[in-house]
């Protein structure tokens, strides 16, 4: 269906119930219990899920597949960002012009960075890249461009934002004043509470659940097409490629092109979500972080993008908040000493430590599941005895 | 595997894509709640939101900061000694937490960045239902936490926050600060200068390339020419930077006779021990002594600085030699529990969580426009800076600037700066649509009780 085989039919259902009962799968513990703590199922953290979900899946077109690691693909989010928050304060609320233009600019400049950058490979290219993702970041942090042109255009370390004297030129009367897509604020949510559960739908995290799904057919597509054949072939051995008449650079372009679009679409969604783009957006450990989500997951995978994704953002915005005040209730039933003497060790973990937690968590998947957590997927359904082809969960990684 | 469009398939894909665009009406209408505004309070007690740097490189006033947030929340809750509920003017508060329900508080780390300053504030807004955001250590991380707060239809009380642009073009209807700004600073500053170093000066600035950098540098350049001086040049310096020797050669032949560093943090630490290494205070200039002005001055930098403040002026918004009662309450209950004497960036958290809970007592609510109209135009005193106004036009607080020195010969480790010269709160008062304040254009817009 679709054009897609069973197989990976199997798998994009399993995206869309993935995201269609996310609220639910996340709120798993009731509302006051004292667990509701791991809850992540809130709109913020939904959102995040699916839009750095968009930008691993993009990221995994180049990285997975022509194996070319790009250490500059924040560059692309942070102008997307940028040119939707524009497009909020030219046109109005409508997040629709905005998408539209972040994925065009991010489109263009990843045309000129990866123009240049694909001269060479390996760590030369991963160079390269960074090198233009730090250019822009300095860029947009000085507002040096503006500051040559005598506007604000990216408003440095504040960061862009919308203002209300902002032109704005299709904001009617009676238009909300946050981001919508036609009159439905992104904002808005419905709550539905079932005994002491509570469970939230939020209509930004849809919005953008939508383009992941929309985003994640694509990547099968390419996946499975001849084009992905070829960046395949790049991967493998680029000098027999060469060797048999191909060139591959049109190849690695193309799909440069479109990882660093995805990318800008992510940066939209980010945007329209929450109305300000700033430069740290586009600073390089941004740029590691998606290499460090599409390794975790599973390079190469079609779904260990999306799991990465949302492993890392789970780690970062609910082990960030375990402060020692919260450890001290939970061991609070143990002997003092006990009870000390394990708050002391996890909250090296934990709070501002947390970096050490995806630390602990990346190294141990490097080295007993190279193949991320998808391979800790196969491994467990080949256990159970389930065909690996059947479960959907899995999916063939590309070498 | 083949695709033929049918008339069936069309009329049942129209069936769906219809009722999905209908869906949205449904939640639209449900999205407006029970709630009579944002995380409004049900239970017997209320979720207090600290958002402060646990690590990057404000880290070290972020924790201090939230030292002062537990101790306020401690003594809304009636524990401890009470500290400045004792001296405060306004007696609303009992100690019995806020409108008689158990102040608990939620943290979250900035990182010193926008986006994870507004996700952390989110995530404290919409998982742990917090209706007041508190605290923060730089200007691009407060206006980007202010804007959200205003949009979620909480209230956001700035901690350390010394851009003019939070209560001036950024201004929000939901964003209060109790911390002074650039402008402040140099107001208070000029005439010290004026009469430590004489009116025909001449200053080459250094300056952080950022927000707060600019405004810092405009705000001190127009005081100090206003008095006579002459801004030779003014050079901006990355603010990623850690070496500052090559910015400082070009000053020895510039003809200046004063350096200005509009740094901050590590970057000021930075460029004061670079200057002095280059023997820039031993030099003699024009006929006269050159000179080094920090314009903001912190005691966490003061100590990174060492040795090398002796003698240079800058101001501060509280310190805590500050001799009021107010001062000497907290000062006092902050030393018996942490054991150290507080920042001024722990201080302004403290006042800012006390003021919050007072004006939600006051008002009888914690709904967000009933508190902002209770913090409009107050008047207190007792909370360590002196009388204090909390302007309704642009939600600064107005009160007297600290010009504070290098310390000569400190005592003890806490002991680096001392206080030369209290400017009274006339002198660094500004009319709310000042040009550098975002002119007449800046507005506050209209309180958001969300919801």
């Amino acid at each position: 269906m679709l054009g897609l085989n069973k197989k990976d039919f199997n798998l994009l259902m399993v995206v869309v119930g993935l995201s269609l009962f996310a609220p639910f799968i996340l709120n798993i513990f009731p509302k006051d219990s004292a667990m509701a703590f791991f809850n992540g199922g809130y709109p913020d953290l939904m959102q995040r899920f699916a839009i750095f979900g968009i930008f691993a899946i993009g990221f995994n077109i180049l990285f997975g597949l022509t194996g070319y690691l790009s250490f500059g693909h924040a560059a692309f989010l942070g102008v997307g960002s940028y040119a939707a928050v524009w497009m909020f304060k030219l046109l109005g609320y409508n997040v629709v012009p905005g998408l539209i233009l972040s994925v065009i600019v991010a489109g263009l400049l990843s045309v000129v960075i990866g123009y240049v950058s694909l001269r060479r490979s390996g760590i030369y290219f991963s160079i390269l890249t960074l090198a233009f993702a730090q250019m822009m970041y300095s860029i947009a942090y000085s507002d040096l461009f503006g500051r040559w042109l005598g506007i604000t255009l990216t408003n440095g370390e504040t960061g862009l934002q919308v203002y209300s004297n902002d032109p704005q030129i299709l904001l009617g009367e009676n238009s909300p004043i946050v981001p919508h897509i036609f009159g439905l604020e992104m904002n808005a949510r419905l709550t539905l509470p079932i005994g002491p559960w509570e469970f939230v739908f939020p209509v930004g995290y849809y919005f953008s659940a939508l383009f992941l799904v929309l985003a994640f057919y694509l990547s099968i597509r390419i996946f499975r097409s001849p084009f992905g054949l070829m960046l395949r072939a790049v991967k493998s051995n680029n000098q027999r490629m060469t060797y048999t008449g191909l060139n591959p650079r049109p190849y690695t372009l193309a799909a440069f092109i479109i990882s660093g679009m995805y990318a800008g679409l992510a940066g939209g969604l980010l945007a329209s979500m929450d109305p300000l783009a700033g430069a740290e957006r586009m600073y390089w450990t941004e740029s590691g972080a998606v290499v460090i989500m599409t390794i975790l997951g599973g390079v190469g995978t079609l779904i260990g993008p999306v799991l990465g994704a949302g492993t890392i953002k789970y780690m970062e915005n609910i082990i960030s908040k375990m402060n020692e005040k919260l450890l001290h209730e939970w061991f609070g039933f143990l002997p003092d000493s006990l009870e000390y003497s394990i708050v002391w060790v996890a909250s090296w973990f934990t709070g501002e430590g947390w970096h050490m937690t995806q630390g602990v968590v990346f190294m141990l998947v490097i080295i007993f599941l190279p193949g991320g957590l998808v391979e800790g997927g196969q491994r467990l359904a080949a256990r159970f005895g389930a065909k690996s082809n059947d479960t959907g969960k899995t999916a063939q990684p590309a070498e | 595997m083949t695709n033929k469009l049918t008339r069936r398939g069309v009329l049942k894909s129209g069936a769906v894509a219809g009722a999905g665009v209908a869906l949205p009406t449904i939640f639209t209408a449900s999205s407006a709640s029970a709630q009579a505004y944002t995380n409004e309070p049900t239970g017997s007690t209320v979720t207090l939101g600290f958002n402060v740097p646990q690590t990057g490189p404000y880290a070290e006033e972020g924790l201090d900061e939230l030292r002062a947030q537990e101790l306020a929340v401690e003594h809304l809750n009636g524990e401890g000694d009470g500290g400045c509920l004792n001296t405060f003017t306004s007696k609303a508060l009992k100690g019995n937490g806020i409108l008689g329900k158990k102040v608990q508080f939620v943290t979250g780390d900035t990182q010193t960045k926008s986006d994870a300053a507004r996700a952390s504030a989110k995530s404290m807004i919409e998982k742990d239902g917090a209706i007041m955001i508190n605290g923060g250590s730089s200007s691009g991380v407060a206006i980007a936490v202010q804007g959200l707060c205003q949009e979620a239809g909480v209230i956001f009380m700035a901690g350390l926050t010394h851009s003019n642009d939070t209560t001036g073009k950024d201004r929000k209807a939901n964003g209060f600060r109790h911390f002074f700004n650039a402008y402040m600073s140099a107001a208070a500053l000029a005439p010290v200068l004026k009469s430590e170093y004489g009116a025909d000066r001449r200053a080459y600035h250094l300056t952080a390339d950022y927000t707060w950098g600019w405004s810092q540098q405009e705000s001190i350049a127009a005081a100090t020419e206003a008095m006579g001086w002459e801004t030779v040049n003014n050079v901006l310096t990355p603010l990623a930077a850690t070496d500052f020797s090559s910015y400082i050669t070009p000053v020895l032949n510039s003809g200046a006779d004063v350096l200005v560093l509009n740094h901050y943090g590590g970057n000021m630490v930075n460029s004061l021990t670079n200057a002095i290494q280059f023997g820039l205070r031993d030099k003699m200039v024009n006929g006269k002594q050159f000179e080094i002005v920090v314009p903001l001055y912190s005691e966490l930098m003061a100590a990174g600085a060492g040795k090398n403040v002796q003698g240079v002026l800058g101001s501060m918004n509280y310190n805590w030699q500050l001799d009021n009662e107010g001062s000497r309450a907290f000062v006092k209950s902050f030393g018996e529990k942490y054991g150290r004497p507080p920042s001024n960036s722990a201080q302004t958290c403290y006042a800012q969580t006390l003021l919050y809970a007072d004006a939600c007592e006051r008002a009888g609510t914690f709904n967000p426009c009933g508190v902002a109209e209770a913090l409009e135009g107050f008047e207190f005193d007792g909370l360590g800076n002196g009388p204090t106004l909390y302007r309704a036009d642009d939600h600064q607080c107005f009160k007297d600037v600290l010009v504070v020195k290098g310390k000569e010969n400190p005592t003890n480790e806490y002991d680096t700066l001392e206080i030369v010269d209290q400017t009274p709160v006339a002198q660094v008062t500004y009319a709310p649509d000042h040009p550098m304040f975002g002119g007449a254009e800046a507005s506050l817009g209209t309180c958001n009780p969300g919801a």
